[in-house]
């Protein structure tokens, strides 16, 4: 009698807990079942600088959606740096769509997890992205250390800052920017190893993701030169103080493109592939592009974009990865694996 | 953690014995440089925290909190909190239970181990779990057929959490427990109570205020970590960030005024806390001067 | 491990929880760290080797470490010196102090790296004024080893504030009584008899801050072979999907971690051994 009362107590010290557990573990789970049929959930995992675009593209997606099917489409967000966000996806982080800083990121989701086809490339236009950017420099107002172009950032006394291209997607366009530029000025590898390595030699703050970039620049005042994305810039500019900051454009940079894809497994097992899709073709759509442009990203279709936006972004020569450096994974295993010339440039 | 362990004893402000006294200009001069110090390390990051949070007035700080998303990471930091709490009070008790009442071989590895997560990275501590139960880990494709999600989910961050504040309950109270003996409970069952009755009425009383210690040191620990949490999040805004997330979050956006009205929150919090174990330490002393009037 | 009661006792509940102990403790802490250990194993020893003693590794323990024992040794001397002011003086603010050291351990460690590059950063509150002097504090070493010297403060405070209450005040006054100055008593009774807290309470910070992260990463600067830490190593090869490396440097400064800890349970064991047995 008593033995069994015992028992009973132990139980509900040592199960309730782990009953509680368990309860949760089935709830926190449970998200992805549609008892509401009419709202559909998507979730996007994206990088760093595009927090500010997503939220407007969001609302107009989902406005859109509502008219045309009349379901209520909730789009949830995961932003971070490129690389911890793919990483993220490869362990299971259940994203619907990846919209990310590089086509490497995308390509290693694919091959680690088979949830995305090797040509997931063309299956929208324009290698998938529906919108690009370039590198620019972002200086102290009225460029008191009159910088103009690449060669300026290796001058004695010139501090510049930039995200670590181990960890971040827009430092890597950084560094193959400034590698693209050595090369063709100087006319060799050798040349332009020399010069990245000078110009790394300069960075007094290698931070892990574009956004602590821009804080370690804006906030703390720290370095002359703030190597960021285009967009990047101009929001710094508007939002961090327009009296404090110019942007500087160099004669050459890199074309950079950002692409998006459908996760597939992700979103056959929930049911959204449609709607995943749709929502992906919406941002080439004239509404999707005049939103791209308005958050500084340059639209595949600059002709949907409203014209004063336009005139924000200057003139500037384009190069690409593919003719560079012969695309991503070529470029990755150069420069960014283990032993590449960025780590060579801080072997002793 | 053997000095958190130790409840203070005696009173605060003991009367300055001339004997054994500092001259006056030495005190202050000690006290001076431990305030300077004490300014230096810890209370102008702190300062800086408040200052950036009120930077742009009162209105814009409290204006910081009327956002969902910052609910949802208050809420889900409750939430964590609530779960992973109990489970390391219940084993906190049994572990003290085992290593303080009885003799064993190996006691001294035990102690150790339970106090492992303590020393290990909080990067290290997130990423177990992922090799785990990650999609790839030891238990993600059974976990995956079955459609469940335990990394990038709440049930992740609270394994993340656990781990993190595991060995605090349990190192407050094993070392009170090995110091009272078994003198009480073998006498309590000589008398003839049940085992539960003697913990409960007699073993559970003496150590309440060590356990109560715990449990506030655990929960400071739980809602304030960051690391761990941030390796198995997922950081899906309103859905798994929690509140040191969501202050990253925001620092992010450039929100700086909500980053640190948030981050001072937490640090509220931290200060509620400090308060209850400023309590607990007057009602120990309370205690202990009535059994013991001197 | 042969855990084996070693003398029979009337008490009831020994198995139940032990039993519940391990089970929980293997559940929680001990799986999830053979998993890393595994998954650290699968590289081989010659690459593991290499893995762990490349020239980028040993500059981040290195700096690791070196700011870590820094840190620590700065607590022992300052924490000391405050649990001191707290126990023995009294003066206005005092509770206010006492509860703020425990600040550090409660608040998120990326609240308190923002904070502090706030203080330290050559515009900082403190940085400007060291960076005439040439001191340069947020993204060098300093500013690694202030970081981590915040985290570590309460740890020895909390540990020394009781052994010095415990203090007997006859043992100082019959030092004093004897001739003793005031700093001999300190030197020869005072210091040996609170040495075994102070070593816990620095053991602590140490080992906490080997592992720290969140706070260090934002005024560290990051900066490979000068001011990278181990923990960003750890983060930096997993981004990059090398989970074998990941977990190899793990598993290092895990072992290390467990025998730091492990020293200072069976120091505290032997020295309350020694006490009983004096």
């Amino acid at each position: 009698m008593k033995a069994t009362r015992n028992v009973f107590r132990l139980f509900s010290l040592f199960a309730a807990p782990l009953l509680a557990f368990s309860t949760l573990t089935a709830t926190g789970c449970g998200s992805s079942d549609a008892s509401e049929s009419d709202v559909v959930k998507l979730l996007n995992v994206s990088y760093d600088p595009t927090r500010e675009l997503y939220k407007e593209f969001n609302e107009a997606f989902a406005e859109y959606w509502k008219k045309k099917t009349g379901q209520t489409v909730q789009i949830e967000m995961s932003h971070g740096g490129a690389g911890k966000q793919a990483r993220a996806v490869v362990d299971g982080l259940p994203a619907d769509v990846v919209t990310l800083a590089l086509a490497y990121d995308i390509d290693a989701i694919g091959e680690k997890t088979g949830y995305i086809p090797a040509d997931w490339q063309s299956r929208l236009p324009n290698n998938s992205s529906p919108y690009t950017s370039t590198i620019v420099f972002l200086v102290r107002k009225g460029n008191p250390k009159n910088i103009r172009d690449w060669d300026d950032l290796v001058r004695e006394g010139i501090t510049v800052v930039t995200p670590n291209p181990k960890t971040s997607g827009g430092a890597r366009w950084n560094y193959l920017a400034a590698w693209a530029y050595a090369r063709e000025k100087y006319g060799s590898e050798e040349a332009a190893r020399d010069f990245v390595t000078r110009l790394f030699r300069q960075v007094p703050v290698l931070d892990s993701g574009a956004r602590g970039s821009t804080n370690t620049f804006v906030q703390r005042g720290i370095g002359d030169v703030l190597l960021a994305w285009e967009n990047e810039a101009f929001l710094a500019v508007n939002e961090l103080g327009p009296d404090k900051f110019d942007i500087i454009v160099p004669s050459v940079s890199i074309l950079a493109e950002p692409p998006v894809t459908v996760v597939d497994h992700w979103a056959k097992t929930h049911g959204t592939t449609e709607v995943a899709q749709e929502y992906l073709k919406y941002l080439y759509s004239p509404v999707g592009q005049r939103v791209v442009a308005k958050h500084y990203y340059r639209p595949v279709h600059p002709e949907h974009a409203d014209p004063a936006d336009m005139k924000r972004f200057p003139q500037v020569r384009l190069i690409t990865i593919d003719e560079a450096f012969g695309g991503w994974q070529k470029a990755h295993a150069a420069h960014f694996a283990d032993g590449g010339t960025f780590d060579q440039i801080y072997s002793p | 953690m053997a000095g958190t362990i130790t409840l203070r004893k005696s009173a605060a402000g003991t009367p300055v014995r001339l004997a054994t006294g500092e001259s006056t200009a030495v005190r202050w001069l000690l006290i001076g440089i431990s305030l300077t110090f004490l300014t230096l390390f810890l209370f102008l990051p702190l300062a800086a925290v408040f200052v950036e949070a009120f930077r742009k007035g009162v209105g814009a700080y409290l204006q910081s909190f009327n956002d969902p998303a910052a609910y949802a990471a208050i809420r889900l930091t409750l939430l964590v909190t609530a779960i992973a709490l109990p489970l390391n009070l219940v084993f906190g008790l049994a572990a003290s239970w085992a290593i303080g009442k009885f003799e064993f071989r190996g006691k001294q590895l035990l102690i150790t181990l339970i106090d492992l997560p303590f020393a290990v990275s909080p990067v290290i501590s997130g990423l177990i779990y992922v090799l785990l139960y990650g999609i790839h880990g030891w238990f993600g494709p059974w976990l995956a057929e079955r459609g469940i999600q335990v990394i990038f989910a709440v049930p992740g961050i609270v394994l993340a959490t656990i781990f993190v504040t595991f060995p605090f309950i349990a190192r407050e109270v094993i070392p009170l427990m090995q110091e009272q003996g078994t003198e009480e409970e073998q006498a309590a069952i000589t008398l003839g109570a049940s085992g539960w009755q003697t913990f409960f009425r007699v073993t559970l009383p003496n150590v309440k205020w060590a356990v109560l210690y715990g449990v506030i040191l655990c929960n400071a620990r739980a809602m304030g970590e960051f690391g761990a949490v941030s390796v198995v999040s997922g950081h899906i805004r309103g859905k798994t960030n929690t509140m040191p997330l969501h202050v990253e979050i925001l620092y992010n956006e450039y929100n700086f005024v909500a980053a640190f009205a948030v981050a001072s929150l937490l640090a509220l919090l931290a200060l509620v806390t400090l308060v209850l174990k400023s309590l607990i330490e007057w009602r120990t002393r309370v205690q202990h001067d009535q059994e013991e009037p001197s | 491990m042969a855990i084996r009661i070693k003398q029979p006792s009337v008490l009831p509940g020994f198995g139940l929880t032990l039993g519940y102990t391990i089970f929980y403790l293997s559940v929680i802490v001990l799986i999830p760290l053979s998993a890393m250990f595994i998954r650290a194993g699968s590289l081989g020893l010659g690459e593991l080797w290499e893995v762990i003693t490349s020239p980028r590794v040993l500059a981040a323990y290195k700096l690791t470490f070196g700011a870590s024992l820094v840190g620590a040794l700065l607590n022992a001397v300052f924490g000391f010196l405050v649990a001191w002011v707290l126990v023995r003086y009294t003066f206005p603010g005092k509770r206010i102090v006492d509860a703020a050291v425990d600040l550090p351990f409660a608040m998120p460690t990326a609240v308190s790296g923002i904070a502090l590059v706030a203080v330290y950063s050559p515009s900082g509150w403190i940085g400007r004024y060291l960076e005439p002097l040439g001191i340069k504090a947020a993204y060098t070493p300093l500013g690694v080893t202030i970081a981590l010297t915040f985290i570590g403060l309460p740890f020895v405070v909390r540990t020394l504030q009781p052994a010095l209450e415990d203090l007997e005040a006859e043992v100082e006054e019959a030092a004093a009584s004897l001739g003793a100055t005031r700093w001999q008593t300190l030197r020869y009774v005072i210091i040996p008899t609170v040495l075994p807290a102070m070593l816990t309470g620095f053991t602590l910070a140490f080992a906490r801050a080997v592992g720290e992260y969140g706070s260090v990463v934002f005024i560290s600067g990051n900066l490979p072979m000068k001011t990278e830490i181990v923990p960003l190593l750890i983060i930096t090869k997993l981004e990059q999907y090398d989970y074998a490396g990941a977990t190899a440097l793990g598993a290092t400064m895990l072992v290390i971690s467990f025998a730091i800890l492990l020293t200072i349970n069976v120091l505290q064991w032997w020295s309350t051994r020694h006490k009983r047995g004096a």
